[in-house]
């Protein structure tokens, strides 16, 4: 009899734990839109205006990010239980610390024109606010598998920003996207111009905001009940 | 004009007074609610109320109702700027004939002028206009009276030779960014003409410094003067300041620059006009003359003896008469809106106006004119004075209890 009910609640259990249920699918979903990192909780917001002058280091820095965020928090996950809570930041640090320098050294081996475009942002993802909060808020407290998918969840919910804000940027500011003219030549004869201003970063911050302003209008999760 | 002239013209113009008012009451139902043109009620509401002074009454507590409502304010500030448009579009016929060495009489050179400045006008009205129905209908509130002088600011600031595509996104730019995401007229914590300019400046510098300032559409026979500079005041004047033109040439406003900004003169017309009617508030006004002169002699007193060409020697009152700054301080840093509201808060605002601007003109090159920047700064900084001198006030008065 015991051991019949402890059996059915271990396969309640592994179904509730299935790998992606429905909650599971939630944490990767959520910070898509809902809890964007960058645009809800303002986070991670110097590197977004300072690599999305261009699409494709944009793309790299998202993908940086992701991996980053993923494995961090996977590994934080893996050992929250053995961490003494007085240094767990240093902890932390010297785990997100690694991964950067694995993620710099590949870009340097692989891309090493973009990784000479990022320059020191690569090495600055270790001071990315959506790193360190990821670990501190979901990491240290939930077990290694939605840990990880929160992980890529947040890098992603960067990276769409990233690359939308680059990707107008490109366009506006010298008129190409990846790097290939996409304006063509006729329309600059009649006088068109590239937009200086979305080459400086305050472009970006402009961008956002208007992201942010169409996201608010569109989700009514996110308006404030005041 | 006879005395008989005129009882002619009463009656004509009470009888015309009239039919407008018929023929808005007989469309007015369609704009209603339930009516055919629901939607575009804004438009229509914005057309009303400009030709007529409301009839709404306030519904709930006591209100001190005066006779000048937004859009008879906003009317005041047109009538204000007109000496400095008038002046303007003769000056770029002035200029454009004078680069060329061309004798034309006055007429001819303001008829130039407004040719070449009208379609900016009309550009900048129809585009801001235009993003201001859509937000209006959009959100179904009124249509904000703001834009009436944001269309003509936004001309003035400009070089005439700006391509007409470019007013019109700036004129998109400060009303959506500058406005509407703040929730529209009185929102606004920056001037909006002034961030159309800055997002020009900055978007397409090559259109707005250097030698843009006159226009030199080719004319028939005659080929530039030699003495023809693109140079304007500002940026001789971080070079050489003994090489700037004349204190009465700037004073007058003979000089190249932005459309509305070169005289001086039209812009204290402009302020006597403001002042007079209560609309603009003379401390803002006078602090930032007097912040600029304070900060001109501050420097002068600093100045490096061995440099006599220096900047920072030039006598501090040239700062009044040199590009926009009387421009800025006249119409611009008054903007009710975006201003400080307090009486202290107000001086403070324009002294930093005026020290700001000189600091930026005579330490930074990259940005000949400093009264722009240092407008929007101010705007940005503007609450935060209030804030702290009505502090101040509740603690002196708490020390006094």
């Amino acid at each position: 009899m015991s051991t019949e009910t402890s059996a059915s609640l271990a396969t309640q259990e592994t179904k509730k734990e299935g790998l992606l249920s429905k909650k599971n699918i939630q944490i990767l979903r959520d910070p898509l839109d809902d809890t964007n990192p960058v645009t809800v909780q303002i986070l991670g917001v110097c590197s977004a205006l300072a690599v999305t002058v261009q699409v494709k280091p944009a793309l790299i820095m998202a993908l940086g990010v992701t991996v980053v965020t993923a494995f961090s928090n996977l590994i934080i996950s893996l050992i929250r239980n053995s961490i003494p809570n007085r240094i767990r930041i240093i902890v932390q640090l010297i785990v997100v610390a690694m991964l950067v320098t694995i993620v710099d050294q590949v870009l340097k081996a692989y891309l090493f024109d973009v990784s000479k475009k990022l320059s020191v942002f690569v090495g600055l993802i270790i001071t990315n606010c959506i790193v360190m909060g990821r670990l501190e808020a979901f990491a240290l407290a939930q077990k290694p598998w939605p840990s990880f998918l929160d992980g890529i969840g947040n890098g992603l919910g960067y990276g769409i920003i990233l690359v939308v804000v680059a990707f107008v940027r490109e366009l506006l500011g010298s008129g190409s996207v990846f790097g290939i003219k996409v304006v063509p030549q006729w329309l600059y004869d009649m006088g068109y111009v590239n937009n200086g201003l979305m080459m400086l970063p305050p472009a970006a911050l402009f961008l956002i905001g208007i992201y942010i302003w169409w996201q608010r209008s569109r989700n009514k999760n996110l308006i404030n009940a005041s | 004009m006879k005395d008989s002239d005129l009882d002619n013209v009463q009656p004509l113009l009470s009888f015309s007074v009239k039919i407008a008012q018929n023929l808005i009451k007989s469309v007015k139902p369609h704009f209603g609610k339930g009516g055919r043109f629901e939607k575009f009620h804004p438009a229509f509401d914005a057309l009303e109320t400009f030709l007529f002074v409301p009839a709404h009454t306030t519904a709930s507590g006591v209100h001190i109702r005066d006779a000048i409502d937004l859009k008879r304010t906003m009317f005041t500030v047109i009538i204000a700027l007109v000496p400095t448009l008038l002046f303007g579009m003769w000056n770029v016929g002035y200029q454009h004939h004078l680069a060329y060495g061309v004798q034309v009489s006055m007429m001819d050179n303001f008829l130039f002028g407004f040719w070449k400045v009208l379609p900016i006008i009309v550009v900048s009205y129809t585009v801001g206009l235009g993003v201001e129905f859509i937000f209006a209908i959009i959100r179904n509130h009124q249509v904000s009276e703001g834009y009436l002088v944001t269309g003509l600011l936004i001309p003035l600031t400009m070089p005439v030779t700006i391509p007409l595509w470019m007013v019109a996104l700036a004129a998109i730019f400060c009303t959506v960014l500058g406005k509407e995401i703040f929730g529209g007229t009185g929102m606004n914590f920056m001037n909006p003409a002034l961030l159309a300019r800055a997002f020009l400046f900055f978007a397409f510098p090559a259109y707005m410094s250097g030698d843009i300032w006159t226009d030199l559409s080719p004319e028939t026979g005659h080929s530039l003067v030699d003495a023809y500079s693109g140079a304007t005041n500002l940026v001789a004047f971080d070079t050489d300041f003994t090489k700037m033109g004349s204190v009465s040439d700037m004073f007058w406003g003979f000089e190249q620059g932005s459309i509305g900004e070169t005289s001086t003169f039209a812009c204290l017309i402009g302020a006597f006009i403001l002042i007079v009617t209560g609309i603009g508030s003379w401390q803002i006004i006078v602090s930032c003359f007097v912040g600029a002169l304070l900060m001109g002699l501050v420097l002068n007193g600093l100045a490096p003896v061995d440099i006599p060409t220096h900047p920072m020697h030039t006598p501090a009152y040239y700062h009044w008469l040199m590009g926009g700054f009387a421009f800025g301080a006249v119409y611009m840093a008054t903007d009710p809106v975006s201003a400080a509201h307090t009486e202290v808060g107000k001086w403070i605002y324009g002294l930093l106006i005026g020290i700001f601007t000189v600091i930026l003109r005579v330490f930074n090159p990259a940005y000949p004119e400093g009264v722009m920047l240092s407008i929007l700064l101010m705007n940005v900084f503007a609450p935060l004075i209030d804030h702290i001198v009505i502090e101040q006030h509740i603690k002196n008065r708490k020390k006094r209890a």
